[in-house]
């Protein structure tokens, strides 16, 4: 076991050098760079531009030199935490992110706790009952939630929230709370807000999950086992729960990989359409005015995240499901 | 009858199953009684709903089922008499007391009924949780006492170990002491044994047998082979489309069947002490016509002049097999320990011919490497050393070389009829896409004349033509078989190779394929290689028979000599390990080779081969009775 964890983390050096590189291409590919999309900006709004000064800033972030170059500048900087200059907020990027961070986690956490909390009780349910009334009405509720994209729920609890409690709800706290230090009432204040981005984003998350374990369960439900632990005389929901549930919950467990990345990322769209002040706006901001190292710096944390889930949902599974510690490799 | 006495007593039970646009009736008033201490077999073919009434039993009736009438069970150690589980809550806390307490039951499968996540140990000590008021430290005693007592040589090791790492019969020993843990008064027994080999049912039947008068306990064994029923009934009970034919105790049953369905029975199962060409009477024969297939093919006719000529006596040679070997490497590793290849050898130096127009049958427990060979012989595995030659009509075909057009000739002279009817055949393709198929990738023929083909193909499998747009999940397993035969048949293959045809069946239908394939044999010229482990199912069909163990032909000899006078220690246990449906011929439990029939250990010295592998070479005993021995050992020797 040991041996594999410390493999899997020897192996995710090239992976994540790998991953810089396409970053870094990506990010190079567009002609240009920040500077002359800010001269852009600057000429269209009619302002004179001092071209002296941008060539200085210019050098002085080395955007006269070879892409290789900076490349490695970049990437050695990245290693002792140095992940560069954001230009647009004219701050480290470390201390843009770092702002914005807590309270993507939190909305996200709070969403996944939310989705797991709905999504479990629905999925035994509507598996157990299969073809049920209950089934049916939960399962089109589900397939409705699937099916309405984020920003269009967004604007739809947005009116409604206004008219009916009367709360102004963009943003994740009271206008008059932004940029303060945290106090009991700022928390207050975004626990009144944090229920609408929560619902938004769950919804549709909710709705595969409830499908997906539906579909599992109800195949673990045929399973000869079921049979015979009842036989054994075992109580009904204890059978559920020790066997066909514990065999359904392989997907779940998988799903963990993909679930940390997506806690910092937050969802997009759904962000800006409630203007929150999450990191997912910010890095979309980032991508459009070339604002290199906020982009490349967002876009690596998001790649290491990944790794780093994978790997975390790989050993929760061997440690789960004795057929892959005890079993796995054997080829023919 | 004193209602007393009866262990559990059926009345006229009926269960229906509520389907759309209607109710199946799976149990028609239905009575019989366990004696307790008492064996009673409950017998019928699949679908005849014994199943069925041994879950009503139980109380696990799917929620689907409705049944009415009475089930009484009276446990001795219940103070309160007789109870009816009918009347009770299938969930509610009463009836789940006397489930896995008082009655405990087994299931055909060993590798689905028990949980793949859980140790074998936490399962069996499960039922004295829910029972009993034991400390953990007392179940895991009394569970590795059970598990002792079921043959598992280290229980606290077994206790320990997940059900994937264990063999079938292993695992089936397991989910019988998981039955057993609290001591039942009554055990359902539900083919316990269909699902594994000769020489482990013998094994299992001994434990069944052994446990039941050591803890005194009834069993209700359902099963549908007559041979299991002979040697463990006390009681016997038959039953056909969910009613009951004939009850009664097994001496009355067996020497004087009276109810026609019974007789049926027992003249479709394959015996040993069958005549040469006596044929087997399937319950409901399948009329086959072939001669239309021939008009098809020219050269079939005079294939099938040829075949009219007595088979003995042609010799030459159609498929000659020399010396291949196939070494499988499983990486057993976990994660705890170093990965290390062991390389494991399926196919050990097998050499063989087949003659034309003969059915050569391979034996063998499961994993000895037969189907190995099957496969390499299709070129679906590819052999390490060794080659296969056949003779076919239009000049001789190396097959492991043959490469491109070459291989796709080879394809039409070698078939393969495959064990399960199920998997086999695309749910997906009608019979016509299916049987066209071959044809179609062979460019035989225009669209018009294919179908034709398909038509012949159908009538000679004996199925109605209007069934050809219908697809495979509407036939039965019997009629799923036969279109798999007829597509093995659709180019005119020399040689059909028949993996396990029947053993995925049932005994009524069994006979019906068994039958079907002679009749194509003899009509149409072919050879077969039969594969089965099914010794008595090999003995009606095969000319000569090949017996496999480990990788490794033991004993080749026509049917006849190996049948009356096996010579090699394994095909003499084998044969010592198959149930007869016959009171006076009972399993010898006690000869039973504990550690299997490959178990080397118990050979003669001269069939071992422990100091060098070269050492054993096939010994000719005359007559074309080849055995694997010691090189320097004497032939007389050899003889029991």
């Amino acid at each position: 076991m040991l041996r594999y964890i410390l493999w899997r983390i020897a192996a995710m050096v090239p992976t994540l050098l790998i991953i810089s590189a396409l970053v870094f291409t990506i990010i190079e590919l567009p002609p240009g760079d920040y500077f002359e999309s800010y001269i852009a900006e600057l000429r269209a709004q009619g302002e004179s531009v001092d071209t002296a000064e941008i060539q200085e800033l210019r050098e002085q972030y080395g955007f006269d030199r070879p892409p290789i170059e900076r490349y490695f500048y970049w990437l050695g900087g990245m290693l002792h935490g140095d992940f560069g200059y954001s230009f647009e907020y004219q701050l480290p990027v470390s201390e843009v992110i770092g702002d914005r961070m807590w309270l993507t986690i939190m909305v996200s956490f709070v969403t996944i706790l939310f989705t797991w909390i709905i999504a479990f009780p629905i999925g035994i349910y509507s598996a157990t009952h299969q073809y049920s009334w209950g089934d049916y009405g939960l399962t089109f509720a589900g397939l409705l939630g699937l099916a309405i994209p984020n920003f269009m729920f967004a604007l739809i609890l947005m009116y409604f929230a206004n008219i009916w409690f009367g709360t102004s709800i963009g943003h994740l706290m009271d206008q008059k709370y932004l940029g303060e230090p945290m106090s009991w009432d700022k928390f207050k204040s975004i626990l009144e807000h944090l229920w609408i981005p929560v619902i938004i984003i769950g919804t549709a998350g909710t709705a595969g999950m409830i499908r997906r374990l539906r579909a599992n369960l109800l195949d673990e439900l045929q399973k000869q086992y079921v049979v015979t632990a009842r036989a054994k005389g075992l109580h009904p929901f204890k059978t559920l729960t020790k066997y066909p549930l514990r065999m359904s919950l392989n997907f779940f467990i998988s799903d963990i990989g993909s679930i940390l990345p997506a806690i910092i990322s937050g969802a997009e769209i759904t962000a800006i359409v409630l203007s929150l002040e999450t990191t997912g706006p910010m890095l979309i901001k980032a991508l459009q005015s070339q604002d290199m190292y906020l982009a490349g710096s967002f876009l690596m944390f998001l790649a290491f995240l990944t790794v780093i889930g994978v790997l975390i949902s790989d050993i929760a599974l061997a440690l789960l499901d004795p057929r892959i510690r005890l079993q796995g490799g054997s080829t023919k | 009858m004193d209602t007393g006495a009866d262990l559990l007593r059926i009345e006229d039970l009926s269960i229906s199953f509520a389907m759309m646009g209607g109710q199946i009736d799976a149990v028609r008033k239905a009575s019989l009684r366990v004696l307790p201490g008492k064996v009673t077999a409950l017998v019928g073919e699949s679908g005849s709903g014994k199943s069925v009434i041994s879950q009503a039993v139980m109380g696990i009736l799917p929620k689907t089922a409705s049944a009415s009438g009475q089930i009484l069970f009276c446990d001795p150690k219940l103070s309160t008499g007789p109870v009816d589980i009918l009347k009770m809550d299938p969930d509610g806390p009463q009836l789940r007391a006397l489930r896995g307490n008082r009655m405990g039951k087994i299931f055909q499968e060993p590798m689905t009924s028990l949980s793949p996540l859980h140790t074998i140990g936490n399962q069996i000590q499960e039922s004295l949780k829910i029972h009993m008021d034991l400390t953990a430290k007392e179940r895991r005693q009394r569970s590795e006492e059970m598990l002792g007592l079921v043959g598992f040589s280290k229980p606290s090791r077994a206790f320990d170990m997940y059900p994937f790492e264990l063999s079938g019969g292993m695992r089936q020993r397991a989910m019988i002491a998981m039955a057993l843990v609290c001591q039942p008064s009554l055990l359902i027994a539900d083919e316990p044994t269909t699902a594994l080999d000769v020489t482990i049912q013998a094994q299992i039947l001994k434990l069944l047998r052994d446990l039941q008068s050591q803890l005194n306990m009834a069993m209700l064994l359902i099963t549908h082979d007559l041979g299991v029923v002979a040697n463990m009934a006390d009681e016997v009970v038959v039953i056909y489309h969910g009613e009951i034919m004939e009850a009664g105790p097994i001496e009355a049953i067996f020497r004087k069947p009276s109810h026609p369905y019974l007789k049926g029975l027992m003249a479709a199962v394959p015996h040993f002490d069958m005549k040469p060409g006596e044929r087997l009477k399937a319950l409901r024969e399948v009329p086959v016509d072939a001669g239309s297939l021939l008009g098809r093919k020219p050269a079939a006719i005079a294939k099938a002049d040829e075949a009219k000529a007595p088979i003995h006596l042609q010799s030459d040679v159609l498929l000659s097999v020399r010396d291949i070997s196939k070494t499988f490497t499983t990486r057993k590793s976990s994660w705890f320990s170093k990965a290390d290849n062991q390389p494991y050898k399926a196919v050990d130096g097998v050499s063989f011919d087949i003659r034309r127009g003969e059915c050569l049958g391979l034996v063998g427990e499961s994993g000895c490497g037969k189907t190995t060979v099957s496969k390499i012989l299709m070129r679906a595995v590819t052999p390490d050393t060794g080659s296969v030659m056949l003779a076919s009509s239009d000049g001789p075909i190396d097959v492991l070389a043959a490469r491109g057009d070459g291989l796709k000739n080879l394809r039409t002279k070698m078939q393969m009829v495959f064990q399960d009817p199920v998997s086999s055949l695309s749910p997906r393709m009608t019979v016509q896409n299916i049987l066209a198929e071959p044809l179609e990738i062979h460019d035989r023929g225009t669209g018009k004349s294919r179908t034709e083909t398909v038509k012949t193909l159908l009538k000679a499998i004996g199925l109605d033509q209007r069934h050809i747009n219908r697809y495979p999940h509407s036939f039965s397993g019997g009629q799923r078989q036969r279109i798999g035969i007829a597509r093995a048949l659709a180019l005119g293959p020399e040689l059909l190779i028949c993996d396990e045809p029947v053993s995925a069946l049932d005994v009524s239908v069994q006979a019906q394929i068994l039958n079907l394939l002679k009749d194509l044999q003899s009509e149409l010229g072919l050879t077969y290689l039969f594969i089965s482990h099914n010794l008595a199912v090999v003995d009606y069909m095969a000319d000569r028979i090949a017996v496999m163990c480990a990788g490794r032909i033991v004993e080749i000899a026509p049917r006849e000599i190996l049948m009356r006078a096996p010579v090699h220690p394994y095909t003499r246990s084998l044969l010592a390990a198959v149930p007869f449906p016959d009171l006076d011929r009972p399993l010898d439990f006690e000869t039973l080779n504990t550690g299997g029939a490959s178990d080397m250990r118990n050979w003669n010295a001269a069939f071992r081969g422990d100091e060098a592998e070269a050492s054993l070479s096939a010994a000719d005993l005359g007559e074309g009775h080849f055995v694997l021995a010691n090189r320097n050992a004497d032939v007389r020797e050899l003889r029991p």
